[in-house]
């Protein structure tokens, strides 16, 4: 890595230092963030934009406690699902409005033999269920075996903490 | 569960701030003056709300979402399954680590045992088989890796359901 990408990743990082617990709340957070790391604000606009278009920031807004806005049932469907047709039938559900993550992941057979993850939500546990069962239904035939894993406590909520 | 808020101070404003605000931010000398605008309401009122949500824990940030692995960091779940006996001395192990940026407790319908559910957040990508590594150590179980082998969906994005 050269030295002028180091220097400029570093302000990067720094700014994801800064934002990581939250976004000032005043009235021109991007100008009290230039002060702060001694850039002016335009720069930290720019970057933020760039970061924006890169996919270093997925987005900017609130992140509710999904729990305290009615979302009191988390179920975590996991399915083994034929390798060679993942990506397709993981296209499909992750289309599902009310599937909120979708992943392919690795199985570690014999204690997990699934290979695909949807997450979803609702106020209930049978609301869960009732859509992990449209799920099972789209998987059809596919679908070799299932499971749906509730959170039952939050043991520890603190995302991204980079740098001490 | 315990954590649950009290959301009962959420009004119709609110409502609107955590549904609407989700993602969009503006990028621009007065974002919120922006953003306030877009809700009918003032910008100070605006900060003031965002303030309370936070405070109550109705939100849990507002701000940037960022995404480890596209600054060369990484993001992998991983799952313990963890005796009762030993749960409490399992949790604080794993929580006391700074890498550990989720942690769930799960219980599946079915026959899954995997009853511990965490996010480790590294720096540099090697740092997560060091941190399971050391979580294997301390704790004396093994650790479930299930790094992501392809995402085709994540957007969490839920409106306000009272």
């Amino acid at each position: 890595m050269s030295a002028a990408v180091a220097a400029d990743d570093e302000l990067d990082r720094r700014l994801v230092m800064a934002t990581q617990s939250g976004l000032p709340l005043v009235p021109r957070p991007y100008h009290q963030l230039g002060e702060q790391l001694g850039i002016p604000a335009d720069e930290v606009m720019r970057r933020f934009r760039r970061m924006l278009d890169s996919g270093v920031i997925r987005r900017i807004g609130a992140v509710p406690n999904h729990y305290a806005i009615g979302y009191t049932a988390n179920g975590m469907s996991v399915w083994d699902v034929p390798d060679e047709r993942v990506d397709e039938l993981g296209g499909r559900i992750g289309a599902l409005d009310f599937v909120s993550h979708c992943y392919h992941r690795p199985r570690n057979p014999p204690a997990w033999p699934y290979n695909l993850f949807a997450m979803t939500h609702g106020s209930s546990r049978q609301e869960v269920l009732d859509k992990v069962a449209r799920i099972a239904a789209l998987l059809g035939a596919d679908c070799r075996a299932s499971d749906v894993l509730f959170s039952t406590k939050i043991l520890k909520k603190t995302g991204l903490r980079i740098g001490g | 569960m315990p954590e649950v808020v009290e959301a009962r101070s959420i009004d119709a404003i609110d409502r609107a701030i955590i549904d609407r605000l989700q993602g969009d931010f503006p990028i621009c000398e007065q974002p919120y003056a922006v953003a306030a605008a877009a809700l009918g309401i003032e910008e100070n009122e605006l900060l003031a709300r965002l303030q309370r949500l936070l405070e109550t824990r109705v939100l849990t940030r507002f701000g940037p979402m960022f995404q480890v692995e596209r600054m060369g960091g990484a993001f992998v779940l991983a799952a313990m399954r963890v005796p009762e006996a030993d749960w409490d001395r399992v949790v604080s192990t794993v929580n006391a680590l700074p890498e550990v940026a989720h942690n769930y407790r799960r219980e599946g319908e079915k026959s899954s045992d995997f009853n511990m559910w965490f996010v480790l957040a590294t720096e540099l990508r090697d740092g997560i088989e060091r941190t399971v590594k050391r979580i294997e150590e301390a704790c004396g179980l093994p650790v479930y890796a299930f790094p992501k082998i392809r995402e085709y969906f994540v957007e969490m994005k839920l409106r306000v359901r009272r």
